[in-house]
Protein backbone atom coordinates (compact mmCIF):
# COMPACT_ATOMS: atom_id res chain seq x y z
CA UNK A 1 0.00 0.00 0.00
CA UNK A 2 1.84 3.25 -1.03
CA UNK A 3 1.24 6.19 1.10
CA UNK A 4 -1.45 8.35 0.30
CA UNK A 5 0.60 11.77 1.64
CA UNK A 6 3.93 13.18 1.63
CA UNK A 7 6.06 12.89 4.55
CA UNK A 8 6.04 16.46 5.45
CA UNK A 9 1.99 16.57 5.03
CA UNK A 10 2.59 13.59 7.38
CA UNK A 11 4.72 15.49 10.02
CA UNK A 12 7.16 12.65 9.66
CA UNK A 13 10.80 13.38 11.12
CA UNK A 14 12.22 12.33 7.91
CA UNK A 15 10.35 15.09 5.73
CA UNK A 16 13.03 16.99 7.34
CA UNK A 17 16.26 17.18 5.91
CA UNK A 18 18.57 17.92 8.52
CA UNK A 19 16.97 14.20 10.23
CA UNK A 20 17.61 12.75 7.45
CA UNK A 21 21.54 13.75 7.38
CA UNK A 22 21.41 12.80 11.52
CA UNK A 23 19.92 8.80 10.45
CA UNK A 24 23.10 8.75 7.53
CA UNK A 25 25.67 9.27 10.09
CA UNK A 26 24.32 7.28 12.76
CA UNK A 27 26.52 4.87 13.61
CA UNK A 28 24.35 3.15 16.06
CA UNK A 29 21.73 2.72 13.59
CA UNK A 30 24.10 1.10 11.05
CA UNK A 31 24.94 -1.22 13.40
CA UNK A 32 28.35 -0.80 11.84
CA UNK A 33 31.27 2.09 11.28
CA UNK A 34 30.91 2.60 7.58
CA UNK A 35 33.70 4.57 5.85
CA UNK A 36 32.82 8.33 5.34
CA UNK A 37 31.99 8.90 1.48
CA UNK A 38 34.62 11.95 1.87
CA UNK A 39 37.46 9.63 2.86
CA UNK A 40 36.83 7.15 -0.11
CA UNK A 41 37.39 10.32 -2.46
CA UNK A 42 40.85 11.26 -0.85
CA UNK A 43 41.71 8.05 -1.32
CA UNK A 44 41.40 8.42 -4.98
CA UNK A 45 42.72 12.07 -4.77
CA UNK A 46 39.34 13.48 -5.91
CA UNK A 47 38.88 15.95 -2.30
CA UNK A 48 36.91 18.00 -2.66
CA UNK A 49 35.10 17.06 -5.76
CA UNK A 50 35.59 19.51 -8.22
CA UNK A 51 32.76 19.82 -11.06
CA UNK A 52 34.48 19.38 -14.46
CA UNK A 53 32.69 21.21 -17.34
CA UNK A 54 29.19 22.46 -16.51
CA UNK A 55 27.13 21.08 -19.32
CA UNK A 56 23.78 19.89 -17.32
CA UNK A 57 21.39 22.70 -15.96
CA UNK A 58 18.68 20.75 -14.25
CA UNK A 59 15.50 22.61 -12.94
CA UNK A 60 13.12 20.76 -10.49
CA UNK A 61 9.75 23.36 -11.39
CA UNK A 62 8.55 21.92 -8.14
CA UNK A 63 7.26 18.97 -5.77
CA UNK A 64 3.64 18.56 -6.94
CA UNK A 65 2.87 15.30 -8.29
CA UNK A 66 -0.45 13.08 -8.94
CA UNK A 67 1.52 10.33 -7.74
CA UNK A 68 3.07 9.49 -4.22
CA UNK A 69 5.76 7.05 -5.10
CA UNK A 70 7.07 5.29 -2.24
CA UNK A 71 10.97 5.62 -3.19
CA UNK A 72 10.02 9.21 -4.08
CA UNK A 73 13.47 11.64 -2.85
CA UNK A 74 11.27 14.40 -3.95
CA UNK A 75 8.79 13.44 -1.08
CA UNK A 76 6.68 14.41 -3.99
CA UNK A 77 2.56 14.36 -4.34
CA UNK A 78 -0.79 16.53 -4.58
CA UNK A 79 -0.30 17.70 -1.27
CA UNK A 80 3.28 19.60 -2.36
CA UNK A 81 2.17 23.34 -3.33
CA UNK A 82 6.20 24.31 -3.54
CA UNK A 83 6.34 25.61 -7.23
CA UNK A 84 8.49 27.52 -9.29
CA UNK A 85 6.85 30.64 -10.19
CA UNK A 86 7.21 32.34 -13.66
CA UNK A 87 9.77 34.92 -12.77
CA UNK A 88 11.99 32.19 -11.06
CA UNK A 89 11.63 30.45 -14.56
CA UNK A 90 12.36 33.57 -16.77
CA UNK A 91 16.11 33.80 -14.31
CA UNK A 92 16.76 30.58 -15.81
CA UNK A 93 15.47 31.48 -19.60
CA UNK A 94 18.36 34.53 -19.10
CA UNK A 95 20.68 32.40 -17.57
CA UNK A 96 19.93 29.46 -20.72
CA UNK A 97 20.47 32.32 -23.32
CA UNK A 98 23.76 33.78 -21.71
CA UNK A 99 25.29 30.10 -21.63
CA UNK A 100 24.13 27.98 -23.80
CA UNK A 101 24.39 24.58 -21.99
CA UNK A 102 24.44 21.05 -23.50
CA UNK A 103 21.25 19.87 -21.84
CA UNK A 104 18.25 20.95 -19.74
CA UNK A 105 16.82 18.50 -17.30
CA UNK A 106 13.27 19.69 -16.74
CA UNK A 107 11.96 17.21 -13.53
CA UNK A 108 10.02 17.56 -10.67
CA UNK A 109 6.82 16.33 -9.28
CA UNK A 110 5.36 15.96 -12.12
CA UNK A 111 6.95 19.21 -14.12
CA UNK A 112 4.04 19.02 -16.11
CA UNK A 113 1.47 20.00 -13.46
CA UNK A 114 3.22 23.50 -13.04
CA UNK A 115 1.22 25.58 -14.62
CA UNK A 116 4.02 27.58 -16.58
CA UNK A 117 5.33 24.43 -17.55
CA UNK A 118 4.24 24.90 -21.31
CA UNK A 119 5.41 28.99 -21.49
CA UNK A 120 8.78 27.85 -19.65
CA UNK A 121 9.90 25.51 -22.45
CA UNK A 122 8.40 27.45 -25.20
CA UNK A 123 10.73 30.65 -23.53
CA UNK A 124 13.51 28.45 -23.73
CA UNK A 125 13.27 27.06 -27.07
CA UNK A 126 12.99 31.15 -28.37
CA UNK A 127 16.22 31.86 -27.09
CA UNK A 128 17.91 28.54 -27.64
CA UNK A 129 16.56 26.23 -30.59
CA UNK A 130 19.56 23.55 -29.72
CA UNK A 131 19.57 22.87 -26.51
CA UNK A 132 18.66 19.35 -25.95
CA UNK A 133 15.48 19.57 -23.47
CA UNK A 134 14.66 16.45 -21.27
CA UNK A 135 11.59 16.50 -19.85
CA UNK A 136 11.19 13.56 -16.85
CA UNK A 137 7.48 12.97 -17.21
CA UNK A 138 5.62 10.08 -15.25
CA UNK A 139 3.36 8.97 -17.96
CA UNK A 140 0.54 8.53 -16.02
CA UNK A 141 -0.12 12.52 -15.93
CA UNK A 142 -0.70 12.28 -19.80
CA UNK A 143 -3.66 9.86 -18.17
CA UNK A 144 -4.58 12.07 -15.13
CA UNK A 145 -6.70 15.15 -16.51
CA UNK A 146 -7.87 15.75 -20.25
CA UNK A 147 -5.86 18.85 -20.52
CA UNK A 148 -2.84 16.91 -20.30
CA UNK A 149 -3.76 14.17 -23.10
CA UNK A 150 -2.16 16.41 -25.97
CA UNK A 151 1.31 16.53 -23.76
CA UNK A 152 2.92 14.06 -26.58
CA UNK A 153 2.00 16.67 -29.84
CA UNK A 154 3.43 19.35 -27.41
CA UNK A 155 6.50 17.11 -26.06
CA UNK A 156 7.03 16.49 -30.20
CA UNK A 157 6.25 19.76 -31.01
CA UNK A 158 9.12 21.02 -29.24
CA UNK A 159 11.90 18.38 -29.94
CA UNK A 160 11.62 17.02 -25.89
CA UNK A 161 13.22 14.06 -24.97
CA UNK A 162 11.00 12.03 -22.77
CA UNK A 163 12.38 10.06 -19.90
CA UNK A 164 10.10 8.11 -17.84
CA UNK A 165 10.32 5.53 -15.31
CA UNK A 166 8.69 1.85 -15.52
CA UNK A 167 10.24 -0.22 -12.58
CA UNK A 168 9.50 -3.09 -13.86
CA UNK A 169 7.43 -4.80 -17.11
CA UNK A 170 4.59 -6.36 -14.46
CA UNK A 171 1.97 -4.44 -12.49
CA UNK A 172 2.41 -6.15 -9.24
CA UNK A 173 5.79 -4.68 -8.91
CA UNK A 174 5.18 -1.15 -10.88
CA UNK A 175 2.41 -0.88 -8.64
CA UNK A 176 4.16 -1.92 -5.52
CA UNK A 177 6.16 1.01 -5.85
CA UNK A 178 3.99 3.80 -7.76
CA UNK A 179 1.02 3.20 -6.97
CA UNK A 180 -2.07 1.37 -7.55
CA UNK A 181 -3.05 1.04 -11.51
CA UNK A 182 -0.13 3.32 -12.38
CA UNK A 183 1.60 0.30 -14.57
CA UNK A 184 -1.93 0.60 -16.80
CA UNK A 185 -1.73 3.86 -16.90
CA UNK A 186 2.02 4.20 -17.52
CA UNK A 187 1.22 1.18 -19.98
CA UNK A 188 -1.48 3.25 -21.87
CA UNK A 189 0.83 6.75 -21.92
CA UNK A 190 4.13 4.80 -23.61
CA UNK A 191 1.16 3.71 -26.08
CA UNK A 192 0.39 7.45 -26.64
CA UNK A 193 3.88 8.54 -26.92
CA UNK A 194 4.57 5.79 -29.67
CA UNK A 195 2.16 6.94 -31.62
CA UNK A 196 3.40 10.25 -32.37
CA UNK A 197 6.45 8.41 -32.72
CA UNK A 198 8.19 8.70 -29.93
CA UNK A 199 10.62 5.68 -29.00
CA UNK A 200 9.95 4.46 -32.59
CA UNK A 201 13.34 3.95 -34.65
CA UNK A 202 14.62 6.61 -37.04
CA UNK A 203 11.81 9.18 -35.38
CA UNK A 204 14.64 11.10 -34.18
CA UNK A 205 11.91 11.74 -31.10
CA UNK A 206 13.34 10.00 -28.02
CA UNK A 207 12.17 8.14 -25.07
CA UNK A 208 14.05 7.12 -22.19
CA UNK A 209 12.78 4.73 -19.56
CA UNK A 210 14.12 4.97 -16.10
CA UNK A 211 14.76 1.54 -14.08
CA UNK A 212 15.16 1.80 -10.24
CA UNK A 213 14.65 -0.99 -8.14
CA UNK A 214 10.64 -1.56 -6.35
CA UNK A 215 13.38 -2.31 -3.43
CA UNK A 216 16.15 -2.40 -1.15
CA UNK A 217 18.47 -4.21 -3.97
CA UNK A 218 20.46 -2.74 -6.62
CA UNK A 219 19.76 -2.57 -10.09
CA UNK A 220 22.07 -5.30 -12.04
CA UNK A 221 23.91 -4.22 -15.57
CA UNK A 222 21.62 -2.00 -17.47
CA UNK A 223 22.64 -3.68 -20.75
CA UNK A 224 20.49 -6.65 -19.64
CA UNK A 225 17.87 -5.25 -18.31
CA UNK A 226 17.26 -2.56 -21.62
CA UNK A 227 17.15 -6.11 -23.42
CA UNK A 228 14.74 -7.51 -21.39
CA UNK A 229 12.53 -4.83 -20.94
CA UNK A 230 12.78 -4.04 -24.84
CA UNK A 231 11.44 -7.77 -25.24
CA UNK A 232 8.32 -7.64 -22.33
CA UNK A 233 7.39 -4.65 -23.67
CA UNK A 234 7.00 -5.10 -27.71
CA UNK A 235 5.55 -8.86 -27.56
CA UNK A 236 2.84 -8.22 -24.25
CA UNK A 237 2.13 -4.41 -25.20
CA UNK A 238 3.64 -2.96 -28.69
CA UNK A 239 5.78 -0.61 -27.09
CA UNK A 240 9.58 0.54 -28.36
CA UNK A 241 11.42 2.86 -26.76
CA UNK A 242 15.18 3.81 -27.06
CA UNK A 243 17.42 3.40 -23.90
CA UNK A 244 17.04 2.03 -20.51
CA UNK A 245 18.95 3.88 -17.51
CA UNK A 246 19.68 1.72 -14.27
CA UNK A 247 19.73 4.13 -11.36
CA UNK A 248 20.46 3.12 -7.99
CA UNK A 249 17.72 4.63 -5.05
CA UNK A 250 19.81 7.03 -3.13
CA UNK A 251 18.65 6.40 0.69
CA UNK A 252 17.31 9.60 1.32
CA UNK A 253 13.76 10.98 2.17
CA UNK A 254 10.33 8.22 1.26
CA UNK A 255 13.14 5.92 0.29
CA UNK A 256 15.42 6.06 3.58
CA UNK A 257 12.04 5.83 4.90
CA UNK A 258 10.89 2.50 3.39
CA UNK A 259 14.49 1.29 4.10
CA UNK A 260 14.21 2.10 8.20
CA UNK A 261 10.15 0.93 8.49
CA UNK A 262 11.01 -2.23 6.57
CA UNK A 263 14.10 -3.39 8.28
CA UNK A 264 16.45 -2.76 5.55
CA UNK A 265 18.45 0.40 6.18
CA UNK A 266 22.05 -1.23 7.40
CA UNK A 267 21.93 -4.26 4.94
CA UNK A 268 21.09 -1.61 2.13
CA UNK A 269 23.97 0.65 3.18
CA UNK A 270 26.76 -2.25 3.60
CA UNK A 271 25.54 -3.16 0.02
CA UNK A 272 26.20 0.74 -1.23
CA UNK A 273 29.56 0.44 0.05
CA UNK A 274 30.84 -2.78 -0.69
CA UNK A 275 29.41 -1.99 -4.43
CA UNK A 276 31.77 1.35 -4.26
CA UNK A 277 33.65 1.78 -7.80
CA UNK A 278 36.09 4.50 -8.08
CA UNK A 279 35.54 4.98 -11.84
CA UNK A 280 31.99 5.85 -11.27
CA UNK A 281 32.95 8.04 -8.77
CA UNK A 282 35.49 9.99 -11.31
CA UNK A 283 32.00 10.46 -13.56
CA UNK A 284 29.36 11.63 -10.95
CA UNK A 285 26.93 13.62 -12.61
CA UNK A 286 27.40 16.34 -10.01
CA UNK A 287 30.14 17.36 -12.07
CA UNK A 288 28.99 18.38 -15.21
CA UNK A 289 25.18 19.30 -13.58
CA UNK A 290 23.86 22.25 -11.88
CA UNK A 291 20.62 21.56 -10.03
CA UNK A 292 18.22 24.31 -9.57
CA UNK A 293 15.31 24.49 -6.97
CA UNK A 294 11.88 25.27 -7.16
CA UNK A 295 12.05 28.46 -5.51
CA UNK A 296 15.88 29.34 -7.70
CA UNK A 297 18.40 27.91 -4.92
CA UNK A 298 21.39 26.15 -6.72
CA UNK A 299 22.58 22.51 -5.47
CA UNK A 300 25.36 20.42 -6.91
CA UNK A 301 22.53 17.56 -7.62
CA UNK A 302 18.78 16.72 -7.28
CA UNK A 303 19.53 14.81 -3.73
CA UNK A 304 21.54 17.60 -2.32
CA UNK A 305 18.47 19.95 -3.12
CA UNK A 306 16.00 17.44 -1.47
CA UNK A 307 18.75 17.38 1.66
CA UNK A 308 18.48 21.36 1.22
CA UNK A 309 22.32 21.49 0.69
CA UNK A 310 23.23 24.38 -0.81
CA UNK A 311 26.24 24.79 -3.40
CA UNK A 312 29.35 25.87 -1.42
CA UNK A 313 29.67 29.27 -3.22
CA UNK A 314 28.65 32.73 -2.62
CA UNK A 315 26.11 32.79 -5.47
CA UNK A 316 23.25 30.30 -4.29
CA UNK A 317 20.44 31.84 -6.20
CA UNK A 318 19.83 31.49 -9.64
CA UNK A 319 19.39 35.70 -9.36
CA UNK A 320 22.86 36.03 -8.62
CA UNK A 321 24.71 33.23 -11.10
CA UNK A 322 27.96 33.50 -11.28
CA UNK A 323 29.66 30.56 -14.02
CA UNK A 324 33.13 31.22 -12.97
CA UNK A 325 32.76 30.96 -9.44
CA UNK A 326 30.05 27.94 -9.69
CA UNK A 327 32.27 26.25 -12.14
CA UNK A 328 35.15 25.85 -9.25
CA UNK A 329 32.94 25.16 -6.48
CA UNK A 330 33.69 22.08 -4.18
CA UNK A 331 30.79 20.15 -4.06
CA UNK A 332 29.14 19.14 -1.02
CA UNK A 333 29.08 15.43 -0.50
CA UNK A 334 27.92 13.04 2.21
CA UNK A 335 27.14 9.36 2.87
CA UNK A 336 24.21 9.44 0.32
CA UNK A 337 26.55 9.58 -2.36
CA UNK A 338 27.54 5.94 -2.06
CA UNK A 339 24.38 5.39 -4.13
CA UNK A 340 25.61 6.99 -7.14
CA UNK A 341 28.72 5.39 -7.28
CA UNK A 342 27.98 1.61 -6.50
CA UNK A 343 28.60 -0.51 -9.09
CA UNK A 344 28.14 0.80 -12.43
CA UNK A 345 27.00 3.93 -10.92
CA UNK A 346 24.19 5.77 -11.06
CA UNK A 347 23.17 9.00 -12.60
CA UNK A 348 19.77 10.77 -13.78
CA UNK A 349 21.59 9.26 -17.35
CA UNK A 350 21.78 5.94 -15.68
CA UNK A 351 25.29 4.01 -15.57
CA UNK A 352 28.72 6.10 -16.05
CA UNK A 353 31.32 3.43 -15.63
CA UNK B 1 21.25 -17.16 19.74
CA UNK B 2 24.32 -18.37 17.75
CA UNK B 3 23.86 -20.43 14.82
CA UNK B 4 26.28 -22.31 12.24
CA UNK B 5 24.71 -19.88 9.65
CA UNK B 6 25.27 -16.14 9.71
CA UNK B 7 24.20 -13.79 6.94
CA UNK B 8 27.23 -11.26 7.61
CA UNK B 9 29.30 -13.83 6.61
CA UNK B 10 27.81 -13.65 3.23
CA UNK B 11 29.53 -10.94 2.64
CA UNK B 12 33.36 -12.45 3.51
CA UNK B 13 32.82 -14.86 1.27
CA UNK B 14 34.90 -13.38 -1.38
CA UNK B 15 37.74 -13.24 1.44
CA UNK B 16 38.43 -16.88 1.85
CA UNK B 17 42.00 -16.40 -0.09
CA UNK B 18 43.18 -14.16 3.02
CA UNK B 19 43.33 -17.61 4.94
CA UNK B 20 44.69 -19.33 2.61
CA UNK B 21 45.12 -20.93 -0.53
CA UNK B 22 44.56 -17.50 -2.44
CA UNK B 23 45.61 -18.54 -5.72
CA UNK B 24 43.25 -21.37 -5.76
CA UNK B 25 40.36 -18.74 -4.19
CA UNK B 26 41.34 -16.46 -6.92
CA UNK B 27 40.64 -19.23 -9.58
CA UNK B 28 37.58 -20.09 -8.19
CA UNK B 29 36.44 -16.41 -8.04
CA UNK B 30 37.39 -15.47 -11.93
CA UNK B 31 35.84 -18.93 -12.98
CA UNK B 32 32.72 -17.78 -11.02
CA UNK B 33 32.69 -14.30 -12.74
CA UNK B 34 33.24 -15.68 -16.27
CA UNK B 35 30.37 -18.27 -15.84
CA UNK B 36 28.24 -15.92 -14.97
CA UNK B 37 28.72 -13.62 -17.79
CA UNK B 38 26.20 -13.30 -20.92
CA UNK B 39 27.01 -16.17 -23.36
CA UNK B 40 24.84 -18.50 -24.67
CA UNK B 41 22.61 -17.82 -21.76
CA UNK B 42 21.67 -14.26 -20.62
CA UNK B 43 22.85 -13.50 -17.52
CA UNK B 44 19.50 -13.15 -16.42
CA UNK B 45 19.10 -16.64 -17.05
CA UNK B 46 21.79 -17.93 -15.74
CA UNK B 47 20.58 -15.95 -12.55
CA UNK B 48 17.48 -18.01 -12.52
CA UNK B 49 19.11 -21.11 -13.07
CA UNK B 50 21.57 -20.10 -9.82
CA UNK B 51 18.46 -19.78 -8.11
CA UNK B 52 17.64 -22.86 -8.86
CA UNK B 53 20.41 -24.58 -7.59
CA UNK B 54 20.65 -22.57 -3.98
CA UNK B 55 17.38 -24.48 -3.56
CA UNK B 56 18.29 -27.27 -4.24
CA UNK B 57 21.61 -27.69 -2.73
CA UNK B 58 19.47 -25.61 0.32
CA UNK B 59 22.29 -22.90 0.56
CA UNK B 60 21.09 -20.18 2.47
CA UNK B 61 23.73 -17.70 1.37
CA UNK B 62 22.86 -18.90 -2.16
CA UNK B 63 19.29 -18.22 -1.38
CA UNK B 64 19.62 -15.20 -0.32
CA UNK B 65 21.83 -13.85 -2.74
CA UNK B 66 19.98 -14.86 -6.11
CA UNK B 67 16.97 -13.66 -4.92
CA UNK B 68 18.83 -10.32 -4.61
CA UNK B 69 20.29 -10.84 -8.05
CA UNK B 70 17.26 -12.23 -9.47
CA UNK B 71 15.14 -9.59 -8.29
CA UNK B 72 18.03 -6.48 -9.74
CA UNK B 73 17.73 -8.42 -13.11
CA UNK B 74 14.08 -7.65 -13.43
CA UNK B 75 12.93 -11.44 -13.00
CA UNK B 76 9.50 -11.26 -11.99
CA UNK B 77 7.80 -13.25 -8.84
CA UNK B 78 6.67 -15.87 -11.19
CA UNK B 79 9.88 -16.42 -12.94
CA UNK B 80 11.53 -16.73 -9.83
CA UNK B 81 9.05 -19.46 -8.23
CA UNK B 82 8.71 -21.09 -11.36
CA UNK B 83 12.47 -21.88 -10.90
CA UNK B 84 12.33 -23.23 -7.46
CA UNK B 85 9.27 -25.42 -8.59
CA UNK B 86 11.49 -26.76 -11.17
CA UNK B 87 14.07 -27.22 -8.06
CA UNK B 88 11.50 -29.29 -6.69
CA UNK B 89 9.94 -30.97 -8.99
CA UNK B 90 13.48 -32.20 -10.20
CA UNK B 91 14.28 -33.46 -6.40
CA UNK B 92 10.62 -35.37 -6.45
CA UNK B 93 11.59 -37.02 -10.16
CA UNK B 94 15.41 -37.87 -8.64
CA UNK B 95 13.20 -39.93 -5.60
CA UNK B 96 10.37 -41.62 -8.09
CA UNK B 97 12.75 -42.43 -11.11
CA UNK B 98 14.51 -44.09 -7.92
CA UNK B 99 10.90 -46.32 -6.95
CA UNK B 100 11.87 -47.96 -10.58
CA UNK B 101 14.53 -49.87 -8.83
CA UNK B 102 12.30 -50.72 -5.79
CA UNK B 103 9.95 -51.99 -8.67
CA UNK B 104 12.39 -53.69 -10.13
CA UNK B 105 13.77 -55.27 -6.94
CA UNK B 106 10.06 -56.30 -6.08
CA UNK B 107 9.01 -57.69 -9.00
CA UNK B 108 12.44 -60.22 -8.22
CA UNK B 109 11.31 -61.24 -5.23
CA UNK B 110 7.46 -61.45 -5.52
CA UNK B 111 5.65 -64.55 -6.44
Amino acid sequence: MNPVKSLKAQKSQLGESAFQLKVLNDKELLGNDLPLFQDKLKEINLYPLKPTKLEIFQINVGKMCNQVCKHCHVDAGPDRKEIMTRETMQQCVDIIAKYKFKTLDLTGGAPEMNNNFRWFIEEIRKVDADINIIVRCNLTIILANPKYHDLPDFFKKHKIEVISSLPATSASRTDSQRGDGVFEDSIKALQMLNDVGYGMEGSGFTLNLVYNPAGAFLPAGQVGLEKEFKRVLKTKFNIEFNSLFAITNVPISRYLDYLLVSGNYAAYMEKLVAAYNPVATVNVMCRNTLSIGWDGYLYDCDFNQMLELKVAAKSKHISEFDYEELSNRSIIVNQHCYGCTAGLGSSCGGEVA
Amino acid sequence: MKTYYNPDDLAKFGKIGEFGGKDLAKKFFDYYGETFKDGALTEREKSLIALAVAHTMQCPYCIDAYTSDTLAKGCTEDEMMEAVHVSAAMAAGVKLVHSVQMINKAKELMM
